[in-house]
C-alpha cells in the first residue's frame, strides 16, 4: 500500500519542501528554488498519474500489437507547464538582479529594514 | 471571417505582441497596441451580439472534435468579460502613450507595449477558452506579463512588488494545476462541457473535493480575496500608472470569471453551494474583507495604495453576490464585474494625471489640485461618487441588486455590511476630495492641466460610470442572462 503509493508520498514530500522554503527563507533566490521544488513535484504527480500499469512508452511500432501504452497526454501538458515553469524562473531572477541593484542585497528582512 | 472570429480575438493579439517588440521603435509599437486593442475591442463586442442572438456559440481549433481539441466556447458569462477587458485595453492604450513616455525610458516603451499586448491576450484567452488546460496557460501568460509590466514602475519597490506578486501568484496558478489534474485522473477529460457532464459519477470520491479545494484556493489567491490579498496593494501603488489603470480593471475580474466558470458550469452550483458549502467559508471572507480593507484604506498617504486596499474591499462585493448563488446575486456579482472596472478604470487613470503633471500621488502633494487640474480631479469624483454608490452612477446600480439579493435570502446583516461598506468608500474618497478641493495649492509649482491625450480616455470611463448608472437597463439584461446561462435556469 505505502509502496504502492511510493510516488504520490514523493510528491508531496517535495510540495512541503518547496512551499516551506518559499515561505521560511528570506533570500530571494531561495524563495526561487522553492518555487522550483513545488512546481516539480506537481510534474511528478502528473507524470505517474499517466502511468498505465503494465504500460510501456506510446510509441507506435509497426507489427507489433497488443501493447499496452501509457497515457501520453499529461506528459504533454506537463511539457507546456515545464516551460511555465522555467519562463517563471527566468523573469524571477531577473527580478533579482534588478533588486540586488537597486537595494544592494537580496535578503528580504533587510529590504524590508532598509526601506526609506 | 466571421465564423473564425473566435480565435483571431486571441490570436490577432498574440501575434502583435513580438510585432510591437521587434519595431522597437516607441511610437510604432504604440500604434501596433492601438490597433491591436481596436481589433479585440471590435471582435468581442461582436461576439457578444451574437451570442446574445443565437445562444453559445463553439468553435474546435484545428478542427479537432470537441473533447479531443481545445474549444472555444463564447456564451453571455465570457463574452461580457471579454467586452470588459478588451474595452478597458482600447482605452488605456491611447491613455498610455504620454503617460508611458513619462514614466518610463526610452529603450524599454517598445517591451512595455509587447508586455502590455501579451497580458491582454492572456486575459482574452482565459475568458473564452472551454479547455481546463488552456486557462492555465493563458494564466500564466498575462500572468508573466503582468510581473514584468509591474516591475518598470520607478519606484525600486515596484521590483519587491513584483517579485511577490510573482511568488504567490505562481503559487496559485500551481495549485490551479494540482486541481485540474486531480480532475483529469477522476474524469480522463479536460474540456469544460465534458468536465460538468462527468465530474458528478465520481463526486463522492475524495479526489474530487480535494481538486475543488486546491482551485478554490488557487483562484482566490489570484482574484486577491481577504486573506490572500497581501500581493495586491503594492503590486498596484508602485507599478506604471497605465498598467494600474489595465490590471486593476481587469485581472482581478477574469479571476472571478474564473471562479464563476469553475464553481457553476464545470462543478455545479448543487456541488459548490449543497455538498461543499461554499458560501459557509466565501461570504464571512468577502464581508470581513469589505470591511476590514475599507478601513485600512482609509488610513492610506499614497492614493493608488488607498484604491488598491478599496479594490480588495470590492472584490469582497463580487465574491458575495457569487457566494449566495441566486439568479439575484449572481447578477449583482457580474454587474458589479463590469461596474467596478468602469470606476477603478477612472479613478486610476484620473491617478495616472496627477502623476503626470505633480510626479507623486501622495496624500500630502495634492493639495488644492482641485483648482490647478479641474478635469482630473472631476474625473475622480465622479468615479469615487460611484465607488461609493450613489444614485445615478454604476456603483448604485450593483450595490442596489446585491442588497436585494441579501434580503431575498433573508440575510439582512450581509445586507447593512454592504451599507457600512459604502459609508467606509465615502470617508476614504472624501479624504482624498477635502486634501485636494478645501487646501490651498501652492502657486509656485505651477501645476497645469493634464494634457487632452490623457483626459480624453479618463473621461470616456466617466461618461461611461453615468451613463450605465442612469440607463442601466442593458447591462442588467446581459448579466441577467450569464446568470441563468450560470445557473441552468436557461437551456
Amino acid at each position: 500500500m505505502v509502496l504502492g503509493l511510493f510516488n504520490y508520498w514523493a510528491v508531496i514530500f517535495l510540495m512541503m519542501i518547496g512551499l516551506y522554503t518559499l515561505i521560511a527563507r528570506d533570500n530571494l533566490i531561495k524563495k526561487i528554488l522553492g518555487l522550483n521544488i513545488f512546481q516539480t513535484s506537481v510534474f511528478i504527480l502528473y507524470i505517474t498519474m499517466g502511468k498505465v500499469s503494465e504500460g510501456t512508452a506510446p510509441i507506435f511500432v509497426k507489427g507489433v500489437e497488443d501493447v499496452v501504452y501509457s497515457n501520453p497526454i499529461p506528459h504533454v501538458l506537463i511539457l507546456t507547464a515545464i516551460v511555465v515553469g522555467v519562463a517563471t524562473t527566468s523573469l524571477g531572477l531577473s527580478l533579482v538582479i534588478r533588486i540586488k541593484e537597486a537595494y544592494g542585497t537580496i535578503e528580504e528582512d533587510e529590504i524590508e529594514d532598509g526601506r526609506p | 471571417m466571421t465564423h473564425h472570429l473566435p480565435v483571431l480575438l486571441v490570436v490577432v493579439p498574440l501575434v502583435a505582441a513580438p510585432i510591437a517588440a521587434l519595431v522597437n521603435r516607441p511610437r510604432i509599437s504604440w500604434a501596433v497596441a492601438v490597433v491591436a486593442t481596436l481589433w479585440t475591442l471590435y471582435a468581442a463586442l461582436g461576439l457578444l451580439s451574437e451570442t446574445m442572438a443565437v445562444g453559445a456559440i463553439h468553435y474546435e481549433l484545428g478542427g479537432w472534435v470537441a473533447p479531443y481539441g481545445i474549444e472555444y466556447v463564447v456564451d453571455p458569462v465570457n463574452a461580457w468579460v471579454m467586452v470588459i477587458v478588451a474595452l478597458i485595453g482600447a482605452l488605456v492604450t491611447p491613455y498610455a502613450r504620454r503617460s508611458v513616455e513619462h514614466e518610463i525610458s526610452e529603450d524599454r516603451i517598445p517591451l512595455f507595449y509587447a508586455a502590455f499586448i501579451l497580458c491582454l491576450t492572456g486575459l482574452l484567452g482565459i475568458a473564452i477558452t472551454g479547455d481546463v488546460f488552456n486557462v492555465f496557460v493563458f494564466l500564466e501568460i498575462s500572468s508573466l506579463s503582468a510581473y514584468a509590466l509591474i516591475a518598470l514602475g520607478n519606484d525600486r519597490r515596484a521590483l519587491m512588488a513584483s517579485f511577490r506578486y510573482l511568488i504567490m501568484g505562481s503559487v496559485g496558478a500551481t495549485f490551479i494545476v494540482i486541481g485540474i489534474g486531480l480532475m483529469y485522473v477522476m474524469t480522463g477529460t479536460l474540456n469544460m462541457a465534458d468536465l460538468a457532464n462527468r465530474l458528478p459519477e465520481v463526486a463522492s470520491s475524495r479526489t474530487i473535493p480535494v481538486a475543488f479545494t486546491f482551485l478554490t484556493v488557487g483562484i482566490t489567491l489570484k482574484l486577491a480575496l481577504f486573506p490572500l490579498h497581501a500581493w495586491l496593494p503594492n503590486a498596484y501603488a508602485y507599478a506604471p500608472s497605465a498598467v494600474t489603470a489595465f490590471i486593476a480593471s481587469t485581472a482581478t475580474k477574469v479571476a472571478v470569471y474564473l471562479l464563476l466558470r469553475f464553481f457553476f458550469t464545470v462543478f455545479g452550483a448543487a456541488f459548490s453551494f449543497d455538498i461543499m458549502q461554499l458560501d459557509l467559508i466565501l461570504i464571512p471572507l468577502a464581508l470581513i474583507g469589505i470591511v476590514t480593507m475599507s478601513l485600512v484604506a482609509i488610513y492610506q498617504k499614497n492614493v493608488k495604495r488607498l484604491l488598491a486596499y478599496s479594490s480588495i474591499a470590492q472584490i469582497g462585493y463580487m465574491v458575495l453576490g457569487i457566494s449566495l448563488a441566486s439568479v439575484l446575486g449572481l447578477t449583482a456579482g457580474i454587474l458589479h464585474l463590469f461596474n467596478h472596472a468602469l470606476m477603478k478604470g477612472a479613478l486610476f487613470m484620473s491617478m495616472g494625471c496627477v502623476m503626470y503633471r505633480v510626479g507623486s500621488v501622495r496624500l500630502e502633494r495634492m493639495s488644492g489640485l482641485g483648482r490647478s487640474m479641474p478635469w482630473t480631479m472631476a474625473a475622480f469624483v465622479v468615479g469615487g461618487l460611484s465607488l461609493i454608490g450613489v444614485p445615478l452612477t454604476v456603483g448604485f446600480i450593483s450595490k442596489w441588486y446585491l442588497v436585494q439579493a441579501a434580503l431575498e435570502q433573508g440575510m439582512w446583516p450581509v445586507a447593512c455590511v454592504v451599507l457600512i461598506g459604502s459609508l467606509l468608500a465615502l470617508m476614504y474618497i472624501w479624504k482624498v476630495v477635502e486634501v485636494a478641493y478645501f487646501r490651498e495649492c501652492d502657486p509656485e509649482l505651477g501645476i497645469s492641466e493634464a494634457p487632452f491625450s490623457l483626459l480624453a480616455p479618463t473621461w470616456v470611463l466617466v461618461l461611461c460610470n453615468l451613463y450605465f448608472g442612469i440607463n442601466a437597463s442593458g447591462g442588467v439584461d446581459i448579466a441577467t442572462r450569464a446568470a441563468e446561462v450560470l445557473l441552468g435556469v436557461l437551456s
